[in-house]
């Protein structure tokens, strides 16, 4: 155990933690973050997506000491009921979930995505997207609701 | 748009009555003496009528025990409405539509609407989730809809007397009663309940709105969880978090069958956060302060197995399920003279299906949490089955059911029983052994290697034709291994947990020859559409051919099964539906054509006929020339299905590209027409076509469990494929039948079922090819070409 300091969502924390731990069981157990979530442990879905520095990385395989005083922003520190990202205003207006249990990958993945290619055509977000596992298979309105935020993100 | 509060599960309560509910402790009836309210309850008396067949149906057989939850709907002196169900969200979108269902009838705004569900200190047993029956429980028989129509109608009798009004000159909405003639006079249901108590039962006469009266149901009314879910705000079974909780985390046998020689503590007692290893026969797991750390100390403990049992050869397996005994054989319909019109046509046709045993493959693999406390236990868990898990953790645990609850959160998508009450189990082994709440959540390789598979099949078709290419006999005959299945009420074994510490799964029966049928019941699938259907003198079926057999033979699997979003239906669908576009080539005759002229069902005819339209389809027979034997081709295939015989009618129409270089295939536009009854939700209902459209498409082209000779080898997302969102995604045109009467039917199975069948005719439209064995890998699409 060692003490880390983590940057969640504009907040600070110090931790006392296995620096080897991966990032996402710090944030699921220690922080109990709801959004970063266990799907393969492997690096192979995008349930446990968080963004560190822009990037969409996944959290399951990133020892938290890696992103050590790097801001991190999970799908909480995204957008909030209230004041909604436009990705999380697309995927409502679309009603683009069924179980939902991926929409932290989809989301988040898009908004990295999105932000280093705003003017990304249909097939280059599809591209973009390969990535990432949905197993209800909402992908027609998720792309949709993509595409959809595209434009408000872009104006 | 609603957002935030009503987001999740218990969330949809308003925190006054959370907080009368926990005051009260799990007593809804103390929580209501308090505050005042109409319920609606089931009779009692009313068990054993037809009329209660829908509460009885999959639930218990027999009353429920004195203290059991019976309620329906409760409207409280707030006018706040709270509707118990035992039927769960899991992503299907059900909860929208049961609370349109309950909004309707009792002539109340939709966010007025409190769900409650599948909690078995507050909800009634309606069985599992599953098998698209859900909103044709609540919808059809007495319960939600009928405990809505029950409570309006006694409002509006209160009103009578308080207003000295007869009923017929009242009218109701939202949630206010007025009179016709003098609409200043008036009294809301709050008002009428005011504080006093009162308790219905359920009448099965009450009357339902009609749907032409419809206000709320019928309406894409948004999904009140999305807000949650997208912003990280929602509280999934994997989210659970109870003070005082450990972690813990399985070790399962390395082979299929090896059982435990011994497992060594000390191997990992040093290690941080090490709490304990919990051994029960052969059962192991361990406990730990935190995930990561549970997880590495299960990868750490040392164990010592027997070896396995070994498995049959994947390469010859198909031919391993034709000759394995014992057998179970069942017949479907056996009209006794197919075996002679076979034999005596100029005619014949013969082709062999196979299907792979398929998984659920959850996103996230399955999560539980457990507090087992000496005698009592509180159980939070994803499984489609509250009442099932109560009644087997008892057994498994040895405590007495009434000392169980289990409260439903939602896991990720099921689809079937994947491992949501394995892992259930786990968690309550491990915190009875340490007296503390333990979160379990599996492996990914944990969850994939040993859930309950949907069905492997091989399916054998026979068929004659007269000179003017009709059907005269068709014969059905499937090989489907089975072993275990949903623990339902006392069987712990049919899961790997219960197999572990000891339970056999259900007993396999082998029978055969099979008796003949004496009941109609196509509920999956074996028989044909275009079949008959004739038992017992009476033709049940939708087709119009005369002779008909099919017949069933279970055969034990090596690995465990269960359902999987439509299970069997896909697979007997698969080989019908391909079968049938082998005939009608065979009589050169339009595949849609042909398909009517054997259809005898005027809502599978019109699901066909909308679905062609759609798809502007032209008619002609299949193949169509072919210009080149390189390059890509391209082609169109047809299915349709009357799904359970009479649980939803569909068909489809696509369009597919078969790239004859490389075997690629790819589905370029979906035509999909659906007839479920009268459409509660038509944009959830979309959504379940659109879905089950795209996972019917991953399923047909890369989805199989592999094994090698002693363990299953399809253990990630590198050795099980799923299409991901980055695949050639099909535009998908959904054309929805529009009925007005009769009961609803399910939708979240009929569109799935289809894919594989019209893939596989598209392909041999396109090429003259014929593909008969799911996936559709490219190696096996160039080998059909070769």
């Amino acid at each position: 155990m060692s003490s880390i300091t983590l940057k969640v969502n504009g907040r600070t924390h110090t931790l006392d933690v296995d620096p080897a731990t991966p990032l996402l069981y710090v944030l699921s157990d220690d922080l109990e973050l709801r959004g970063p979530k266990f799907g393969c442990g492997l690096g192979q879905c995008g349930s446990c997506t968080v963004l560190v520095k822009g990037q969409a990385i996944r959290s399951c395989i990133t020892p938290v000491k890696s992103v050590e005083g790097s801001e991190i922003t999970t799908l909480e520190g995204l957008g909030t009921i209230d004041n909604l990202h436009p990705l999380q205003r697309a995927f409502i207006a679309e009603q683009a979930a069924q179980c939902g249990y991926c929409l932290n990958a989809v989301i988040l993945t898009a908004k990295a995505f999105l932000d280093k290619n705003p003017r990304a055509t249909e097939e280059e977000i599809q591209q973009g997207m390969s990535g990432v596992l949905c197993r209800c298979f909402t992908h027609v309105r998720m792309l949709r609701a993509i595409n959809q935020a595209k434009q408000e993100m872009s104006r | 748009m609603t957002t935030g509060s009503r987001a999740g599960d218990e969330v949809t309560l308003t925190s006054d009555a959370r907080g009368a509910l926990e005051r009260a402790g799990f007593s809804r009836r103390d929580f209501l003496k308090g505050t005042g309210a109409l319920v609606v309850s089931f009779s009692m008396g009313m068990i054993g009528t037809a009329a209660a067949q829908g509460v009885l149906e999959g639930g218990t057989a027999g009353s429920p025990p004195a203290g059991e939850v019976d309620s329906w709907i409760a409207i409280g002196a707030d006018g706040i409405v709270t509707a118990y169900t035992g039927k769960a969200e899991i992503g299907q979108g059900m909860s929208v539509a049961q609370m349109q269902l309950v909004a309707e009838e009792l002539c109340v705004p939709f966010d007025r609407v409190h769900l409650i569900y599948c909690d078995t200190a507050l909800t009634p047993d309606q069985g599992v989730t599953s098998g698209s029956q859900s909103h044709p429980a609540n919808f059809n028989r007495t319960n939600l809809g009928q405990a809505g129509a029950t409570a309006r109608e006694a409002l509006l009798q209160m009103a009578a007397k308080r207003l000295d009004t007869p009923v017929e000159q009242l009218i109701v909405a939202d949630g206010v009663i007025r009179v016709k003639s003098n609409s200043s006079q008036s009294l809301t249901y709050g008002q009428l309940v005011d504080g006093k108590k009162f308790s219905l039962k359920l009448d099965a006469n009450a009357k339902r709105k009609p749907v032409s009266e419809w206000t709320i149901l019928g309406k894409p009314i948004p999904r009140p969880d999305i807000p949650a879910m997208v912003t990280g705000q929602f509280e999934f079974a994997q989210n659970v978090r109870v003070p005082g909780m450990l972690h813990g985390a399985v070790v399962r046998p390395p082979e299929v069958g090896a059982t435990l020689i011994s497992a060594d503590e000390s191997s990992v007692a040093g290690m941080p956060g090490f709490v304990k290893v919990v051994v029960k026969k052969d059962f192991v797991g361990v406990v730990a302060q935190k995930q990561y750390q549970a997880m590495q100390i299960a990868r750490s403990l040392k164990v010592t197995w027997t070896p396995g049992s070994g498995l049959p050869n994947q390469a010859s397996f198909y031919d391993y399920l034709r000759n394995l005994k014992p057998v179970r054989d069942t017949l479907m319909v056996n009209s006794g003279d197919v075996d002679q019109k076979l034999a005596e046509a100029t005619t014949v046709v013969k082709a062999t299906y196979l299907h792979p045993y398929q998984m659920h493959g959850s996103m996230g693999t399955s999560c539980a949490v457990a507090d087992v406390q000496g005698t009592k236990a509180t159980i939070w868990s994803p499984t489609q089955g509250v009442w099932h898990q109560r009644s087997t953790l008892a057994m498994l645990l040895g405590l007495k059911a009434e000392d169980i609850r289990v409260k439903f959160r939602r896991g990720s998508g099921c689809y079937g029983i994947n491992g949501a009450d394995t892992v259930t189990y786990d968690a309550a082994l491990l915190s009875q052994a340490v007296g503390k709440p333990v979160r379990v959540q599996l492996t990914r390789k944990d969850e994939m290697a040993w859930e309950n598979y949907g069905f492997a099949f091989v399916i054998d078709a026979r068929a004659s034709l007269d000179a003017q290419g009709n059907i005269l006999a068709w014969d059905h005959e499937a090989w489907v291994p089975v072993r275990g299945n949903r623990p339902v009420y006392s069987f712990p074994g049919n899961i790997i947990t219960g197999l572990l510490v000891g339970f056999q799964p259900e007993e396999f029966k082998p029978r055969s020859p099979a008796p003949e049928p004496t009941t109609y019941n196509n509920s999956s699938n074996g028989v044909p559409s275009y079949c008959a259907g004739q038992v017992g003198g009476v033709a049940r079926g939708t087709g119009t051919i005369k002779s008909e057999r099919s017949l069933l033979h279970n055969v034990m699997s090596p690995f465990w099964t269960g359902p999987l979003r439509s299970p069997q239906r896909l697979q007997n669908t698969f080989g019908q539906e391909s079968f049938m576009d082998e005939l009608a080539a065979r009589a050169k005759a339009d595949p849609v054509a042909y398909r009517l002229k054997h259809i005898s069902d005027s809502r599978l005819k019109d699901v066909v006929e909308a679905a062609a339209k759609a798809a502007n389809w032209d008619p002609r027979p299949s193949p169509k020339p072919r210009p080149s034997k390189t390059g890509v081709a391209t082609g169109r295939g047809f299915a349709c299905v009357a799904y359970e015989g009479n649980n939803g009618y569909a068909a489809m129409a696509l369009e597919v590209e078969v790239n004859q270089d490389t075997g690629k295939l790819s589905v370029k536009r979906i035509f999909a027409s659906n007839d479920v009854g009268p459409i509660s939700n038509p944009d959830g209902l979309r959504n379940q076509v659109e879905g089950g459209a795209l996972q019917g498409m991953s399923r047909a082209l890369m989805e199989e469990v592999s094994w090698d000779d002693r363990k299953v080898t399809s253990i990630d997302w590198r050795s099980f494929h799923s299409l991901p969102l980055g695949f050639d995604i099909p535009i998908i045109e959904s054309v929805l039948i529009k009925r007005l009467e009769g009961p609803a039917s399910g939708s979240g199975e009929t569109s799935i079922t289809l894919v594989a069948a019209a893939i596989a005719n598209a392909v041999f439209d396109a090429t003259g090819a014929r593909i008969r064995q799911i996936p559709f890998t490219p190696e096996r699409v160039k080998a059909a070409l070769a």
